[in-house]
């Protein structure tokens, strides 16, 4: 699929509120685009309205106020060009590895031959071969997430919008799985918009850091990583990454002490 | 020693669910062939067995098994063939639910029973009549708990399905209802052993075939032995499709027993 920009004008959201209590503002009006091959992550303390942005960029949620486009098309919602994963674990139980994968072609009604070629190339890139045929259950953690990422690769998306998926996993395992994921992306260079409170998670993947504040949400900075690609682990060595650290993690605890003390 | 949630190993699980059936059959001799209970109200095992042969080889009592049999499991089928279909559709279409739900709740607590003499008038005493009352005593429950089941589908397969390129109604057909179908399967086990209770008390009434008829029979000429033949009779054919149901669920369900 051709790849588009994204484009966030104005998004706000507010949910109503419960008895007599006002609505709570969620999400400021927010602005943000995407270029097509951008890696962008978007840091913020917990609650920060970072989830809600990115499920009403998929069509999960929407918008209180403002749009969303995908190149020419306005998301009113969710569809196969904007791949999805979560940080909970949404492989389909009754599926094995192999039919999960497959789940967006069968859906779109791609060819048997070609169904088997595609599965086979993203088996291969997650590193999944051999296990085609186990239930999720038989999975770890880990192996599940990979699982989830090709199912969302199978369906070549236009953009791929990632949610914590990594944040329930054990922090070697994450690293393992950040490293997958920066290979897969500087191989396809796929936009991807990665959600995520983890600092070194966002330094290490992205080409732009976009700092959220505490809730209402809104974005408050945004960062340039000018890391050259292709990247190692090693690079999480180096005075650069450190200094972007430094910068990222005086922004973000201005944010979580705000919230722990609202 | 014993602590919570412990599990026990298979052998040792045997074991104690045949020893509770010995414990069972001993009090039952012992109350029996003691003479603490006469034997008019109460047979004893032996007598309950010579009874049982003379049922199956003099009176033709695997008829009366057939018969019953066969309408537990035609009234079982045509309750299930209605509940699941609605019960899944209640439970992902909320405004079908709303349609649907106030009635059945006030639905199922009339009492199948109860229907018995209306349903006598109405359809006579043949056939129709005793699958009205099962499909009376199960549908409406089994509705509801198929709903409930369809209702608790997970969100988040839900959302990950859509962000897959499902459509509302692929939804239904690839996540809601293989989601629910190994708590359906269970509740359908659940509903048998209900439909069970119902046939028995059709042929209480009106009926002059089954295993309800034959025990009514038995006790104009006070044979308590043939009675409670015929109840363990009910027991037995009730535990083995239990475990023929448990293990057809494990077989097609081979990913949620994992």
């Amino acid at each position: 699929m051709s790849q588009e920009p994204l484009r966030i004008r104005g998004v706000t959201r507010s949910f109503p509120g419960q008895g007599r209590a006002g609505p709570t503002l969620a999400l400021q009006p927010t602005d943000l685009t995407v270029a097509p091959g951008e890696f962008v992550a978007i840091l913020g303390p917990s609650g920060c309205g970072k989830s809600t942005l990115l499920r009403i960029v998929a069509g999960l949620d929407r918008p209180t106020a403002g749009t969303v486009h995908l190149g020419p098309r306005e998301v009113t919602g969710p569809g196969p060009d904007r791949g999805m994963v979560f940080q909970s674990y949404t492989l389909f139980p009754w599926l094995s590895v192999a039919d999960n994968i497959r789940y967006g072609l069968v859906e779109r009604g791609v060819k048997p031959a070609e169904q088997q070629e595609i599965l086979a190339r993203f088996l291969a890139r997650t590193g999944l071969r051999g296990f085609e045929n186990h239930w999720p259950r038989q999975l770890s953690g880990g192996m599940q997430q990979r699982t989830a990422l090709a199912r969302a690769l199978a369906n070549d998306p236009e953009i791929l919008l990632l949610d914590e998926p990594f944040g329930a996993l054990d922090h070697q395992t994450r690293e393992l799985m950040q490293e997958l994921l920066l290979e897969i992306w500087q191989a396809d260079r796929k936009t991807v918009l990665f959600v995520t409170h983890d600092i070194d998670e966002a330094i290490f993947l992205a080409n732009r850091v976009v700092v959220m504040s505490a809730r209402p949400g809104r974005i408050k900075a945004e960062v340039k990583v000018d890391l050259p690609y292709p990247r190692e682990w090693t690079v999480k060595t180096t005075p650069e990454f450190g200094a972007l650290k430094a910068r990222l993690m005086g922004e973000i605890r201005e944010e979580v002490r705000r919230a722990a003390a609202s | 020693m014993m602590r919570p949630l412990q599990p026990v190993g298979a052998g040792a699980r045997i074991l104690l669910g045949t020893a509770f059936f010995a414990a069972f059959l001993g009090l039952w001799a012992a109350v029996s062939y003691g003479g603490v209970v006469p034997a008019l109200f109460l047979a004893s095992p032996g007598r309950t067995l010579a009874s049982g042969w003379a049922l199956l080889a003099e009176y033709g009592f695997a008829f009366d098994i057939g018969v019953t049999v066969w309408r537990v499991v035609g009234g079982f089928l045509l309750a299930a063939l209605v509940a699941v279909p609605l019960g899944l559709l209640m439970g992902a279409f909320k405004p079908v639910e709303a349609f649907f739900e106030p009635f059945l709740s006030f639905a199922r607590y009339l009492p199948a029973s109860a229907f018995i003499p209306l349903l006598i008038l109405w359809a006579g005493v043949g056939e129709a009549q005793k699958l009205a009352v099962i499909v009376i005593g199960s549908v409406f429950q089994l509705v509801i708990m198929v709903a409930v089941i369809a209702g608790g589908t997970r969100r988040d397969l839900v959302e990950a399905a859509y962000t897959l390129g499902s459509r509302p109604l692929s939804i239904l057909r690839r996540v809601v209802i293989p989601a629910a179908a190994p708590q359906v399967a269970e509740a359908l086990r659940l509903v048998l052993g209900w439909a069970w209770t119902y046939v028995i008390v059709a042929e209480l009434v009106g009926a002059s075939s089954g295993i309800g008829h034959m025990i009514m029979d038995s006790q104009r000429l006070l044979d308590t032995g043939q009675m409670i033949f015929g109840i363990v009779t009910i027991g037995v054919i009730g535990l083995v499709t239990d475990l023929l149901f448990k293990a057809a669920n494990r077989k097609l369900f081979p990913w949620a027993a994992l």
